[in-house]
Parts: structure tokens; sequence; C-alpha cells
């Protein structure tokens, strides 16, 4: 399954396409939450304190864990309306 | 209660008369109708916007209406709620979002469009890309203050 890592507006033109990180990958670099999926996925870039999280469509902190099959997402402040 | 995410161009009214005729139930329970129509300028920031993308998170966008509305509705006894948003390309003044509540008195219809229209704009993923006149374009970083 893996995880299937979402970027939306800026954060895509900042960070490239949506990505899938295969389980075994996961094991293998000690995935374990959040954080560990933007460094694994950010080549070094930084993550503004303002970019927002959601794991599995749920808003989240960076702390959050993740696991085999979710769905995270990393995007700028909203606005919508 | 009733949550639409639409890429194509709507007219508030007409979709608030037909969805108050479509609830039966409303018929002689609600004395207060509180309606939230937000729509595209042509300028923003000191500069002249010419077209603008709205983009969303399918799923999670809906989601967080649904969620929003029904925490409303709990809040401050709503009758019903009807939130439309468009995405896509937007041309100035079309119509964005429309924002309605039904409840037997006005106080808490003013509240609770006021409290999801709020929600609509600091938390529902949706994000706003500008096209100026200019030729440029730029993701929208803040919205307005509501207060």
């Amino acid at each position: 399954m893996g995880i299937h890592v979402k970027f939306f507006a800026s954060m895509r033109d900042l960070m490239g396409d949506d990505r899938d990180i295969d389980s075994e990958v996961l094991k293998e670099q000690a995935i374990n939450n959040v954080d560990d999926i933007w460094n694994y996925c950010a080549d070094d870039k930084e993550r503004s304190a303002n970019v927002l999280v959601a794991v599995n469509m749920d808003y989240v902190d960076g702390q959050t864990p993740v696991k085999d099959g979710d769905e995270v997402a990393f995007f700028p402040p909203v606005t919508g309306g | 209660m009733k949550v639409v995410i639409d890429a194509t161009p709507f007219d508030p009214w007409k979709v608030l008369d037909e969805y108050q005729k479509s609830m039966p139930k409303l018929d002689g329970q609600y004395g207060a109708t509180a309606v939230f129509v937000g729509t595209m300028r042509d300028f923003n920031d000191g500069d002249d916007v010419s077209e603008m993308f709205l983009e969303h998170y399918p799923g999670m966008t809906e989601r967080h209406l649904e969620n929003i509305c029904r925490q409303a509705t709990g809040e401050y006894q709503l009758l019903e709620s009807l939130v439309v948003h468009r995405v896509g390309a937007i041309k100035p003044n079309d119509p964005i979002v429309l924002v309605a509540v039904w409840s037997a008195h006005r106080k808490q219809a003013f509240e609770a469009c006021r409290e999801i229209m709020e929600d609509v704009k600091s938390k529902a993923p949706f994000w706003k890309k500008e096209q100026l006149n200019d030729g440029q374009d730029r993701w929208v970083e803040k919205n307005t203050k509501g207060y």
C-alpha cells in the first residue's frame, strides 16, 4: 500500500506532483510521522511554519503518526470564499 | 443540510429559491433566513485581476464543509443550511460562494451564517490563484479579515 502524499496550490509548485512512498521505504527510512514524510519528500526544502497538514483529510500537526495506507497532504493557508 | 462544490457558474438566488422550495419541512417553522453571497472582484491588493482559478481538496473540502454545517446546526438550532462553492476558472462578477441558513429566529440565523462563512474563509481547503491584467499570476496568500 504505502503512503500517498499530496501537495496543493503553491505547495505543489514548491514540491512537485503527488507521490507514493512504498511500504518498504517507510520501514527502511523509519518514516513514522508527518515530519518524517516531509523530510523524505522535501530534498532539504524548508517547511514554512504556516504550511497546513492533513492525514486522511483531517487537520493534524507534524508529530502525528502515519501508517501504511494513509493519505498525507501539505498545503498553504486556505483562501476560499 | 446540503454542500455543493461546483465547477460551473451558478445563480445563488435561483439555487436558494429552488432549495427552499424543496424543503417542505421548513413551512411554518422558519422565521429567519440569513444569506451570504461572495462574488469575485476585479481587483486585489492594488492590482487589476482578470480571472481566478479556485482549487480545492476533493473529499476533504466537502467533508469539512459538512462538518461546519453540522456543528452550526447543533449550536444554533438551525432548521436547514446550504453551502455552494465554486471551483475552477472564475471571472469577475461570478458568484463564488453561497451560504444560507434557516432558523426560527434572526439571532441564530445571523450568527450561524457568519460563523459558517468565517470558517469557509479560514479553514476549508480552497486556494485562489489570480490572473492579473498584466499577464502575471499569483497564489493568494491570505484572505482579508472578516471582522
